[in-house]
This record gives C-alpha cells, structure tokens and sequence, in this order.
C-alpha cells in the first residue's frame, strides 16, 4: 500500500475510535440513568463535554512539575492512538499485520494507565498521590491474569502471535466455544472492567473519597485528553477481546457487522451492568482478587488450553 | 467566530458543579444533593456533580461565609478554571440570614470572591432552603446569561 494512502487510514481508525468511544460513553452514561431510573443526558453529551474542557483555562499547580504533567495526558492519547490503528488494521485486513503484534497491543494499552501515575505523581497534590499509589497496585494485580488469558487464546490458535494468525485460526470456531478459552475470557472481561477504571475497580479516581484522585490537579484541554485517552480504550478493549477470543469481524458474509456491533454493544453493556450493581472495592480487596481467584484461574485455562492443543482435543 | 459560538454552546451544554460549604447548616447541601435523584435529574442538562474545583464549571457554594471559610472560598474559586459561574445558594449566602450580627462572620459571599475578582459572575438563588426547582432555574438562567460571553 501507498505510505500516503496506510497514514489516511491510520488516522481515519484513531478519528473513528474516538467517536466511537464517546458514542459508547454516552451508551454507558444513558444506561446509569435508566438503571437509576432517570432520563439521562443528550446523545451529544460526552462530545459536549470534551468541547468544553477544550475551550477552558489550564492551570498548573505550583507544586507540579510543568512537563511532566502536560505531556503525560498527550503520551496517554498518541499511545491509545497507535493501538486503535493495530487493532483495526488487524480487524479489516488479517493478512497485514506484524509478527508481535499482540504483545505491542498490550504494551500500548498499559500505557495510559502509566501516563495517569506519572501525571497524578508530577502534579505534587496529595489526593493525586494516593490515587497514584492505587494505580500502581491495581495495575500489577490485572495484567497479569489479562496476560495470562490471551496467552491462553495464543496457545489455542496454534501458538501465534500475530493478531492476524489468531483471527485466521479462528475461521472455522472462535476460541470462546472451548472450555479453556470461556474461562479465559471471563477473567478478561474482569480485567478490562479494571483496566477501564470502571466501578468496583475505580478506587484511582474515587469522586467522594480522595476527589477524582490521580485527575484532581488536571483542568481544561489536558484533563480533556485523559477523558478522550479513557473513551478510546472503552472501545478497543471490547475490540481486543473480541478479537483474540470472539473470531473479530466475517468480512466475507454480510451478517458478519451485524454480528460484530452485536457482540461489540454487548462486551460495553456488560461493563457498564457491572459497574452499575456493584461497590467500589478497597485495594486490598482489589489485589486479592486478582492475584488469589483470577490468576489461578487464568492458569488453569493455560493448561487445559496446552493440553488441548497438544492431544488435539478441540473443546478443551 | 464559529469556533467562539462552539466553545460556548459546549459550556452551556456541559457545566460541571463543585459544591462548597462554606459553614451551611446541611440544609442547602441537602437540596443541592436532591437534583441528582431521579426526581430532578439535573444530568438532562449535561451537569454533573465532580470531585475537584479544577474539573469545575460552577461553583455552588452554600453557608454564611465565616472568618474561617473565606479564605478557603476564595482560595477554591482561584483554583477554578475560567469561564466560571458562582452560585450563591441559600439566605445565609445571600445577606448571611439570621446569623448576621454573629461575631464570626466574614464578608459575604459575594463580597469576598468580588474581593479576588471584580469581574465574577455571581447568581443568587434566595430561600432558606432554596426549592431544587429554584436551583435548576438558576441554572438555566446561568446558561442564558453565559449565551452572551
């Protein structure tokens, strides 16, 4: 392809990842209120906001560190920026991706996450340090069963780890119909809820305990890039998930969109039902979790998967 | 000045309040609480209630701003970012209410963020309480008036 024509579509899947990613913000916002039985805000809310944000003052906390504090939220937006662009190139055109892949994807969506620490620590207020210090922990405790459960979907598409080969392996049965690769793609489910820093898992960002934690100093254009960084991973980890577990999109039939929204509404709607039955958790409660019920359970599916794979047994 | 008129429909159609007490009996704060519930759902209008002056669009600030309190208003109004609308909510933070002639009081609310800046945008929403309807009509009247920034 024309190196003109892949920047244009590139930069159409970032534009497009971010509208989508508010468009399902309002989705999740819409949904609260139902369950709360209230009306709701306007489908142009989430828009609306982040125009605001836009035309605002940014100030800066006489304790914060000037750069480090205004380039983390543009660190968070290019790095989400460059997944969007992997995974949909992935979705549209499988035979193009690169070797590795998976493990950028991975790398890139932890990224944001480090970006809220270094920016939450630069900024010098308290509130933002513990916020800072809950990050931290909840990011040790969630990657690595997430880890663990796409290794799972590597060794069940015949060990690889192009996000295209694992799409191809997935023709003839996605990997969620195994025994090994359902289980797998629960605890990733309950990974993304945290990866997303949605309810039970946004003790980070706590509103009415430490005051929005680790986003307490940020104001204007640099809190709006960490609200657009966080729109654009609600869209690509629902489409991550659906492409190493869920067998992505069927370009070839022309159900396969339909079924690909289908699944897609369904991964959000299930975060934000999530979100909206449960407390927050303490960080202690969190880390157990993870490591004491999730991670075991991600490495049973590892082996069941291997087993699997290694006596050809399809359903394992 | 298309840009202008985006930048201002956006803010009209996106305020985000902070609520300060600035020495309130919990009357007022107990009004301000109910336009959240599904009653009065004050998020129709794309307000929300957030956690840090800094992410703040309108301050709602209730109570008789005592000696204490004042520096703290005007401290929690310069930590907000501009364009910024104050909301007096209650008597105490019109003219003080019955405690008026008290020994501790500062200056009024108004007063004492005029203090810092001659140029804020103040709206005052009497009653002791106020009814949350009077809040949401300020609020709306605070739209009006941002239409002409």
């Amino acid at each position: 392809m024309d190196l003109g024509v892949t920047i244009l579509v590139w930069m159409a899947a970032a534009a497009g990842t971010i509208v989508l990613g508010l468009a399902f913000r309002w989705v999740d916002r819409l949904v609260t209120a139902r369950v709360q039985w209230r009306v709701g805000p306007p489908w142009y809310q989430p828009g609306a906001d982040i125009l605001k944000l836009m035309g605002k003052e940014t100030l800066m906390p006489t304790t914060a560190r000037g750069t480090g504090f205004l380039l983390a939220p543009l660190v968070a937006v290019a790095a989400s920026t460059v997944a969007a662009a992997i995974l949909w190139r992935a979705v549209l055109s499988p035979q193009s991706t690169f070797l590795g892949d998976l493990i950028v994807v991975i790398y890139l969506l932890t990224i944001p996450a480090i970006m809220t620490i270094a920016g939450a620590s630069a900024s010098g207020s308290p509130h933002a340090s513990f916020g800072a210090a809950r990050e931290i922990k909840l990011l040790l405790s969630y990657e690595l069963p997430m880890v663990i459960a796409m290794m799972t979907a590597v060794a069940r598409t015949g060990w690889s780890l192009r996000l295209g080969g694992i799409l191809e392996a997935q023709a003839q049965a996605p990997v969620v119909l195994s025994v090994s690769g359902a289980i797998a793609m629960v605890v990733a489910i309950l990974c993304m809820q945290a990866k997303l820093g949605l309810v039970p898992f946004d003790m980070a960002e706590a509103e009415c305990e430490i005051m929005s934690g680790v986003y307490v100093e940020y104001s204007g254009p640099s809190l709006a890039m960490f609200l657009v960084s966080n729109a654009m991973l609600l869209a690509l980890l629902p489409l991550l998930i659906i492409v190493v577990f869920w067998g992505g999109l069927n370009t070839g039939a022309w159900w396969g969109w339909l079924t690909f929204a289908g699944k897609y509404v369904l991964l959000v709607a299930l975060a934000t039902l999530i979100r909206n039955t449960n407390p927050r958790l303490r960080i202690d409660q969190a880390v157990r979790f993870f490591w004491f019920y999730l991670t075991p359970l991600a490495i049973l599916a590892a082996a069941l998967a291997i087993v699997g794979e290694a006596r050809g047994i399809s359903w394992l | 000045m298309a840009l202008t008129k985006l930048k201002n429909w956006a803010l009209r159609k996106s305020l985000w309040v902070y609520h300060v007490n600035a020495g309130a009996c919990n009357n007022c704060d107990i009004e301000v609480l109910d336009l959240l519930t599904p009653r009065y759902d004050i998020e129709r209008f794309g307000m929300l209630l957030v956690g840090s002056p800094r992410h703040a669009d309108v301050l709602a600030v209730t109570g008789t701003c005592t000696r204490q309190a004042m520096p703290r208003v005007q401290e929690v109004y310069m930590q907000t970012p501009r364009p910024c609308v104050v909301m007096a909510i209650g008597s105490c933070a019109l003219a003080q209410g019955i405690f008026a002639e008290s020994y501790h009081m500062g200056p009024k609310v108004d007063e004492a963020i005029r203090a810092v800046d001659p140029e804020a945008i103040i709206m005052y929403v009497p009653g002791c309480p106020p009814k949350p309807e009077a809040m949401i009509s300020a609020a709306v009247k605070a739209m009006e008036f941002l239409k002409q920034l």
